[in-house]
């Protein structure tokens, strides 16, 4: 049954989302602390034991996957509700600052990268 | 019949959004084979044409929704909304390699932290050399750098004033915007083609909407992977950017 894939999805991303809220609490942060991390994580664990148990079928996985499948459309909607506007009207100090930031940090991506490749 | 039309619209909101980003995303399907030759991915000219369309959006009703503040496009907001967003998110898991995932632990939370304190010193610089000495403003902008939702939530937290707080949102939204679009043309530079570098990437860039943006219009098969590490982004921005980094700000003004 897909609903039974997408009704666990559901299932850990509430999960996920409860024990980053629990977390922000306890850090004193008014913000959700790597609630969608967690959700993923659990979703990592509960595949893995329900693969064990023989449960997956492939209705089951299609359940998840279609969300899976549907992620970069969703993304496209979201790209569509940005403020692009306000972005752009910032003045040259947002734009300096988003210019800066993101290209020191796509070199630190790469210097990182190399790190990682070398031993 | 232009009152069943508005009637029909107001509906099937979601439906709508479904058929009109299913539109633009054949379209874009289109452009890549015919105009690019399959060089720039499909996923990546959906995207900028989106945040084109949001801009006209912006112009047109001078909300702060995009397209999504136009009343027959208001189903795109439910979505692109965070919602259904973080539900696919998490559903991308599904795909994670467990080992790969393992292996970038530790240096997922070395770019998390990098990806955390370099915006921020870099927004405090920018703020300073525009005139901004206190700090608060120069906190609230650093961290707008960090993302779009540490910005705001550290200028609260602070009592930043409105201008200020709308400015580290202009630039975390910018900060967005840009990941999402240059990440497919910068990829083979930075090495972005595999679990380990994307895990990286979703660290150091922070932004959970440019990150899975960029990286969707890049590969899709490395979504989860940078999603994975730029989720614990925001939050710990959110943590340090009004607490610690504005503690250490006091001091040095």
């Amino acid at each position: 049954m897909a609903i039974y894939g997408t009704a666990l999805l559901a299932i850990c991303t509430l999960l996920g989302v409860a024990l980053g809220e629990a977390l922000g609490l306890a850090l004193h942060v008014k913000a959700n602390v790597g609630g969608v991390g967690l959700a993923m994580l659990l979703l990592i664990a509960a595949k893995q034991w329900l693969a064990g148990r023989g449960v997956l079928t492939p209705t089951f996985r299609l359940g998840v996957e279609f969300w899976a499948l549907m992620y970069i459309p969703i993304v496209v909607a979201m790209a569509a509700q940005q403020d692009v506007l306000a972005a752009l009207h910032g003045g040259p100090m947002v734009l300096i600052a988003g210019v800066t930031v993101v290209l020191l940090c796509f070199g630190l991506v790469a210097a990182l990268g190399r790190l990682v490749k070398t031993p | 019949m232009t009152e069943s039309l508005h009637k029909i619209v107001a509906e099937q909101g979601l439906v709508l959004a479904f058929a009109l980003v299913g539109v633009l995303m054949w379209l874009s399907a289109v452009v890549c084979r015919r105009l690019t030759a399959g060089r720039i991915h499909a996923s990546a000219i959906a995207i900028v044409a989106a945040l084109a369309l949001a801009w006209l959006g912006g112009v047109l009703t001078g909300g702060k929704k995009g397209l999504a503040d136009v009343p027959a496009f208001a189903g795109l907001a439910l979505l692109g909304g965070p919602m259904l967003r973080d539900f696919a998110i998490v559903a991308t898991a599904f795909e994670v390699d467990v080992s790969e995932a393992r292996k970038a632990g530790l240096v997922g939370i070395i770019a998390l932290a990098l990806g955390t304190i370099v915006p921020f010193v870099v927004g405090v610089l920018i703020a300073w050399s525009f005139g901004y000495r206190d700090a608060v403003s120069l906190a609230t902008l650093g961290a707008g750098a960090v993302t779009y939702i540490v910005g705001p939530v550290t200028g609260a937290a602070l009592g930043a004033s409105s201008p200020v707080i709308a400015l580290s949102i202009a630039t975390g939204v910018f900060k967005a915007v840009l990941v999402m679009t240059l990440t497919p043309f910068v990829a083979r530079f930075i090495g972005l083609d595999n679990p380990r570098s994307a895990m990286i990437f979703g660290g150091l860039m922070g932004t959970v909407s440019g990150v899975t943006g960029g990286l969707a219009a890049t590969d899709p098969k490395l979504v989860p992977y940078g999603a994975l590490t730029a989720t614990f982004h925001t939050g710990i921005g959110c943590l340090v950017c009004p607490s610690l980094f504005f503690i250490i700000l006091t001091h040095l003004t």
